[in-house]
């Protein structure tokens, strides 16, 4: 291990004086776990990438590669990329965060970004994330307004922080709007698996649920949707990741964009004029990170004015959607009246706000 | 016309010459492919083929190749013997799976303990995992007549969730404030499985790999056991007037693959996958089915197809990368190897011939024979 470090090491040395030679383009490299097809999550961080292309033109040269498994084979992607002269690497999934951090201690002169994660084990090696639960807010406000059976539904991923504040985030708001609202929370174990989704959605829908949310990254959910209102239903669904605007005007009534675009741009901006500095960034509305998509005229106008108003609300500061009071499932104060929830608080949040049914895997 | 004709014995030309025109039938086809996405044809196949062997960073690859190559001759080398023998077992990616979480947890049970005893017993327990999960179909089929085939693959579903259930419950790192992945075993030194020779890949499982093969070999060629695979593989009629024990067979056959891929899975997680986490098999226990029948169920011949599977990984990788390339175009270029493959081999049994066009009796019904 040592005498790799010391050969590493060498090998940047020499690979330094490329990377920062003049007239160069900034070579920028992308990591994706999914196809760029996904419609979804991948699909957002490419379109992230094109911005980026279109923002620099000539001064950036992009490179990608596209469904790249976690554990062994990111850890050699990400090290091809960085011999090949990457300055900058985005690796765009939780699950590359060890590969990430074991890269970049062999490449000091190479800047890793890595999305979703928390290690930050070298000083080249910075992280980022967006405030999903914003928008899960209004979307849950949407979903508190639209249902008639009062059930809606949640197709979670993995229980991890990041998952569970978008169920307490959408559950609470909903029920701000609908005291009588019931959360159905299916754990389906993947980012992406059409099948596993589009099951998980029937399932739901066969319970009596009308509006499905979903924190997943496929369209199959929307077509189980669109699917069932053919048949004589009534069950909407909102765009995860991506707009998935081929659903509209139903079943898909609104949706939460990511748009990592203007994070890209900042940060390898940032590497040419020289300001760039190792961050944790956590952007959300404010930022133009997180973006909600056309409400459609499947909504009231009444309800769409709400959630516009909570849209501009969280977009300059004026509301957080954890503020007190709010009581965790077990009857516990999370937080007092008024009070708002920290970074820290949000980013181990391992337990379900009073009212949801069931319990968190694990 | 064109007939196909069985020989009276499998050609012995056609089965070593296969793979090699399979390969290059390979190289055509996805040439043709590459081209009609706009990349130029010869440069893929350098930066596939050639580049990881000879390039600028060859350094590095090539040790990559041998990191890549491990697992699957290790799983390849226990799927031939039972293939030979006609037993199915395709669910080797559950038992690689297996492995790796009985040997992590045996190990997370003594952290942060440090002695070198405990990677031995890790390497013990990861065995044990793949013989046991492999153990399942053996028995199934030996006390129910269950069929292999369909239980090793099922199995395989349930071991992925088991997997993504240790990831994010019984296995996690308890310090990971709620996030999914295990603790990370190759930053622990006593259970780090760590590249014996630095800058080369290698690491204990590639080292197991090669024991595998010269085990492997000297079992067909030397042992009585070799010979009753073979036999029974061949002719199992035969085999039980020879005195082989159909039901031990099948313990073996399976229990021998469970175990090495068991050994696969331990010796990734504590090397270069690093940890316990959901999306750890990477579908080692599937490709290896391709390897083993590219190496001809041949341990000889694993060892060469491996690090050929190897190569396209790798190769295809940078590809991916380099050149744009889909991933999908890479995947569809492995595939492209087993389906020619397998069409290939029909000329090791059959034989093209040449037939004149026999003059047609006439026939009552016309139209119904077109």
């Amino acid at each position: 291990m040592r005498l790799t470090n010391l050969l590493a090491g060498a090998l940047t040395l020499g690979l330094a004086g490329a990377a920062f030679a003049q007239d160069e383009p900034t070579k920028v490299g992308f990591v994706y776990v999914g196809p760029i097809g996904d419609g979804g999550w991948t699909f957002q961080h490419n379109e992230g990438r094109l911005a980026l292309e279109e923002e620099f033109g000539d001064r950036v040269e992009t490179i990608y590669q596209e469904s790249v498994p976690e554990g062994a084979d990111a850890e050699r992607v990400i090290t091809q990329m960085a011999l090949q002269g990457a300055d900058i690497i985005f690796t765009t999934s939780f699950g590359y965060m060890d590969a990430t951090n074991n890269v970049a201690e062999k490449f000091p002169n190479v800047m890793f970004e890595h999305a979703t994660g928390y290690k930050r084990d070298h000083p080249n090696v910075s992280t980022y994330d967006a405030r999903f639960y914003e928008g899960r807010a209004v979307i849950g406000t949407i979903a508190g307004h639209m249902t008639e059976t009062n059930k809606i539904g949640y197709i979670a991923s993995f229980p991890i922080p990041e998952v569970i504040q978008g169920i307490n985030s959408s559950y609470m708001h909903a029920a701000k709007v609908n005291p009588d609202v019931e959360m159905v929370v299916t754990w389906v174990y993947t980012w992406f698996d059409p099948a596993k989704e589009a099951d998980a959605a029937r399932a739901m829908i066969d319970q009596g649920v009308d509006v499905i949310l979903q924190h997943t990254d496929s369209t199959a959910p929307q077509a189980a949707a669109a699917e069932a209102n053919e048949n004589g239903g009534r069950v909407f669904t909102f765009g995860q990741a991506s707009d998935m605007a081929a659903f509209k005007p139903v079943p898909r009534i609104a949706s939460i964009i990511d748009d990592w675009s203007p994070y890209y741009i900042k940060r390898v901006g940032a590497l040419m004029d020289g300001t760039y500095e190792q961050t944790a960034s956590w952007g959300g509305m404010p930022e133009g990170e997180v973006v909600i998509g056309e409400i459609t005229d499947a909504v009231p106008a009444e309800v769409k004015a709400e959630a516009e108003a909570m849209i501009a609300a969280i977009t300059a500061g004026e509301y957080h959607p954890f503020t007190g009071p709010i009581m965790k499932q077990d009857g516990t104060v999370f937080l007092a009246e008024g009070e708002v929830a920290t970074d820290g608080q949000l980013a181990t949040m391992d337990f379900y706000v009073q009212g949801i049914e069931g319990e968190i895997p694990n | 016309m064109i007939a196909l004709e069985r020989r009276p014995t499998p050609s012995r030309v056609w089965a070593w010459a296969s793979p090699l025109v399979a390969v290059a039938l390979t190289l055509v086809a996805g040439g043709v492919m590459f081209a009609a996405l706009g990349t130029d044809p010869l440069e893929a196949m350098r930066t596939i083929f050639w580049d990881p062997l000879f390039g600028e960073f060859a350094f590095y690859f090539r040790g990559q190749l041998l990191v890549k190559a491990g697992p699957l001759i290790l799983i390849a080398v226990g799927l031939a013997l039972g293939f030979r023998a006609g037993i199915w077992n395709i669910g080797a990616e559950g038992q690689y799976i297996v492995g790796a979480l009985c040997g992590a947890a045996a190990g997370l049970a003594f952290y942060p303990a440090e002695t070198r005893l405990i990677f031995p017993l890790m390497v013990v327990c990861g065995a044990l995992g793949g013989f046991l999960w492999a153990m399942i179909p053996a028995l199934l089929r030996i006390r129910f007549g269950t069929n292999e085939i369909l239980v090793s693959l099922m199995l395989v579903y349930v071991a992925e969730n088991l997997l993504a259930s240790a990831a994010v419950s019984w296995l996690r790192n308890p310090d990971a404030v709620g996030f999914p992945g295990s603790r990370n075993l190759s930053r622990w030194d006593a259970a780090s499985n760590p590249e014996l020779i630095a800058g080369t890949g290698a690491h204990w499982g590639v080292v197991a790999a090669l024991i595998a093969v010269v085990f492997a070999h000297i079992l067909l060629t030397r042992h009585l056991m070799g010979f009753h695979i073979k036999l029974t593989g061949a002719a199992p009629r035969a085999a039980a007037f020879a005195g082989v024990r159909p039901a031990r067979l099948v313990v073996f056959c399976l229990g021998l693959a469970g175990a090495l891929a068991g050994m696969a899975g331990l010796f990734e997680v504590t090397g270069p996958a690093g940890q316990i986490s959901i999306d750890f098999a990477s579908g080692y226990g599937f490709t290896a089915i391709i390897v083993a029948f590219l190496g001809r169920l041949n341990p000889v011949g694993i060892l060469l197809a491996g690090l050929l599977m190897a190569l396209t990984y790798v190769g295809g990788d940078a590809a991916a990368t380099n050149l744009g390339l889909p991933s999908a175009a890479i995947s569809a270029f492995q595939g492209m190897l087993l389906f020619f493959l397998l069409a290939v081999d029909v000329l090791t049994n059959f034989r093209l011939r040449v037939k004149r066009r026999e003059p047609r009796v006439p026939q009552p019904a016309p139209e119904a024979a077109e």
